[in-house]
């Protein structure tokens, strides 16, 4: 038995729309990973400490607001500067496919739009996410 | 009306019906599902007869429109007198931008306005807190003081239009800002109309925009409310929201109960504190989801306001017919949109939009067609409104009160709607009512069951979405996007600055002093509020001073 997943998953910013995350946090606990959400109304910094501190693999960021472009990219840095790079960031929401590329070159590795199913979530992060 | 001896007759034949023509042909072509069911998941009969409804007794069940129990309608006139309110929900960018959107609206039929505030506002932060980083403007208009809101309104008179706000932890703020862009106008607040949303129950359980805890937050609503009911009586002083609910991922049952229990709580916490029943319950109103199960949700529209007459007549003992009657705001579906094949969002809210009218809503937004994607562009918010006028104007339906009366399935659905609901309003009281139900979160606990369901139903195409699981087409339909420049947060942060300067700052100071220490005390506080706004404090130093008094509610994350 190798050692299992870690998932952060995680709401930045002030939008409450959760039940996309929540929907997709049970889907990965379902699917075998070790899932921790960190509730609503996080700063870049607190989902950063969180994920140190949790010893994560991965954090999966939901958005809903329009905000992706400030706090993903945040998100990345921070973990960056705490050298904690490591640690794999995707996302979710409401994403324009305009603004896909600026987020993937800010070092977010995959964003999930409306309508993916979370099947394809759970075989993405099987497939790219190793336990460290 | 049949007699015991004919239902009898009826429903022996109908199952003669059902074993020998009806189960006799699926022998050669099976069944298309294996169940049918609702949205919801709630099991569809094939087929409704007089069996279905065996109780049925017009008077007591129906009634006329305009009549207790209310389930044909709140007016006795319905469309026939005057249509329903056309309000779309619009806000985004700075105060500048949206009063533009407003008077395109206006200009194109609309009748009332709606508007959408952006996080920060709707979470009690000013536009240059750092927690609105990446945030203002985009979900909705940013205001931050009562210069964003006379802004908002100008060249709009506000005692010919009445305005919505969905607004919640700081409803009160809006309100005093509201009444105050009004005097500016030379319009008194007892001429004023609109609704504040001022909703804190469904934002524990479902939209999750709240910032005080509990005990606080129905403090505050409860002064709105005494108020509202003395001064400014022409104002919905709460809309009791299913909406949210049903978004979060509810079913329809779901989101008629906890609406009603939220509806209950907020009428037991204003009777507690020595308020008339029959002397603000008739300026609560509600506001309801229209999903895409076209019975389902017409039979819920009629239980609801068949369910609140009685809980208002026996449950609080109201006197007054207005005090029992449940009248309603109505958003199409916002999670039934895609953004693949997003035209097909016209036929969806069509259809929603349509259930709205026959379930006899009071007013109606309907959702544009690029809503999974950004905020509505202006061509495709006319498109919306437009499939509103031609409901109203040449499809008919508005000619005739409550046309799906006495459909043996409506009325089938109807009753079912209502008991189911009941069983879960029970269950609340149970638990010692709504507030200790959010506190255990039993409601929250029981949309996310409800959504993960529904999605799970969805991977395995037991419930078909048209363009996302079944008919799926390679395409690159590009359409026109709003985007929000991140230059709107740097305007509004220079506005701030320039309002902090300007204003007379002892007399802020003095306010909120005095705001700070009426919040430890019993009293209303909208009179300080009040006093605040017209001082220009902001929006989160009011908000920040209570805070501090208060404390804030923190998400439980329950999965």
């Amino acid at each position: 038995m190798g050692k299992v997943v870690r998932i952060l998953m995680a709401k930045p910013g002030l939008d409450g729309h959760d039940r996309g995350v929540k929907v997709v946090a049970r889907a990965l606990r379902d699917a075998g990973f070790e899932v921790i959400y960190t509730g609503l109304h996080q700063t870049p910094e607190m989902i950063v400490n969180t994920a140190i501190q949790e010893d994560v693999d991965c954090i999966g960021l939901s958005i809903m607001s329009g905000a992706h472009n400030v706090l993903m990219p945040a998100v990345v840095n921070l973990l960056k500067e705490k050298g904690a790079e490591d640690i794999i960031v995707f996302g979710g929401g409401i994403i324009p496919d305009d603004d896909l590329e600026f987020l993937y070159k800010s070092g977010v590795k995959k964003i999930f739009t409306p309508g993916a199913s979370i099947q394809e979530i759970v075989d993405w992060v099987r497939e790219n996410v190793k336990p460290h | 009306m049949y007699t015991e001896e004919e239902k009898k007759k009826i429903e022996a034949e109908y199952r003669e019906w059902k074993e020998k023509v009806y189960n006799k042909s699926f022998e050669r072509l099976p069944p298309r599902l294996e169940r049918f069911s609702t949205v919801s998941d709630m099991e569809v009969p094939e087929l409704c007869t007089p069996a279905d409804i065996p109780d049925f007794d017009y008077e007591r069940d129906l009634g006329f429109p305009g009549c207790y129990p209310f389930t044909r309608g709140v007016q006795a006139t319905m469309y026939r007198g005057r249509l329903w309110t056309m309000r779309q929900f619009a806000g985004f960018g700075t105060c500048f931008d949206t009063n533009k959107r407003y008077k395109y609206l206006l200009e194109n039929g609309q009748t009332g306005l709606s508007v959408a505030f952006h996080y920060p506002t709707l979470m009690g932060y000013d536009s240059d807190h750092p927690r609105s980083r990446g945030e203002v403007g985009k979900c909705g208009v940013a205001i931050d003081s009562l210069e964003d809101m006379e802004i908002l309104f100008d060249g709009i008179p506000l005692d010919k239009v009445t305005t919505s706000m969905t607004i919640n932890g700081p409803a009160s703020v809006l309100l005093a800002m509201y009444i105050a862009v009004a005097e500016k106008q030379g319009v008194k607040q007892d001429q004023i109309g609109g609704t504040i949303q001022n909703d804190i129950l469904k934002e524990y359980i479902a939209q999750k925009s709240w910032i005080f805890p509990p005990e606080p937050s129905m403090r505050l609503i409860v002064n709105t409310v005494e108020y509202c009911t003395k001064h400014v009586p022409r104002w919905n002083t709460i809309s009791i929201s299913g909406y949210h609910i049903r978004e979060a991922g509810s079913t329809a049952v779901q989101e008629l109960a906890f609406t009603l229990a939220d509806g209950i709580g907020y009428v037991q916490a204003c009777m507690d504190a020595g308020l008339d029943v029959d002397a603000f319950a008739k300026r609560f109103s509600f506001f309801f989801n229209a999903h895409i199960d076209f019975f389902e949700e017409i039979a819920k529209y009629r239980a609801a306001r068949r369910m609140w007459a009685k809980i208002m007549k026996n449950r609080f003992g109201a006197k007054k017919e207005e005090s029992w009657k449940l009248r309603f705001h109505t958003q199409t579906a916002g999670c039934t949109l895609t953004a693949q094949q997003p035209f097909n969002n016209v036929v969806r809210t069509t259809i929603e939009a349509m259930a709205a009218v026959l379930g006899g809503t009071q007013s109606l937004h309907t959702n544009s067609m690029d809503e999974t994607l950004a905020l509505p562009t202006e061509q495709a918010v006319t498109v919306a409104l437009r499939t509103q006028q031609i409901i109203a104007e040449e499809s008919g339906i508005a000619n005739v009160i409550d046309p799906l009366a006495g459909s043996y399935f409506v009325e089938y659905l109807t009753n079912k709607m209502e008991e189911e609901a009941f069983k879960y309003i029970n269950r609340i009281d149970e638990m010692g009512g709504i507030i200790k139900a959010i506190e255990a979160g039993y409601p929250q606990r029981e949309i996310s069951d409800a959504a993960y369901h529904y999605q799970r139903q969805l991977e395995k195409g037991e419930k078909v979405v048209v363009g996302v699981n079944k008919y799926v087409m390679k395409e690159d339909i590009k359409i026109p996007i709003l985007k929000i420049g991140e230059d709107v947060e740097e305007i509004q942060k220079e506005r701030l600055r320039k309002l902090r300067q300007r204003r007379d700052n002892n007399k802020v100071q003095k306010c909120l002093k005095e705001l700070r220490g009426a919040a430890t005390t019993n009293e209303n506080l909208m009179y300080y509020i009040l006093d605040c706004v017209k001082a220009y404090c902001t929006l989160g130093e009011i908000m920040g001073t209570l805070r501090e008094v208060f404390g804030e509610y923190k998400d439980p994350g329950i999965i």
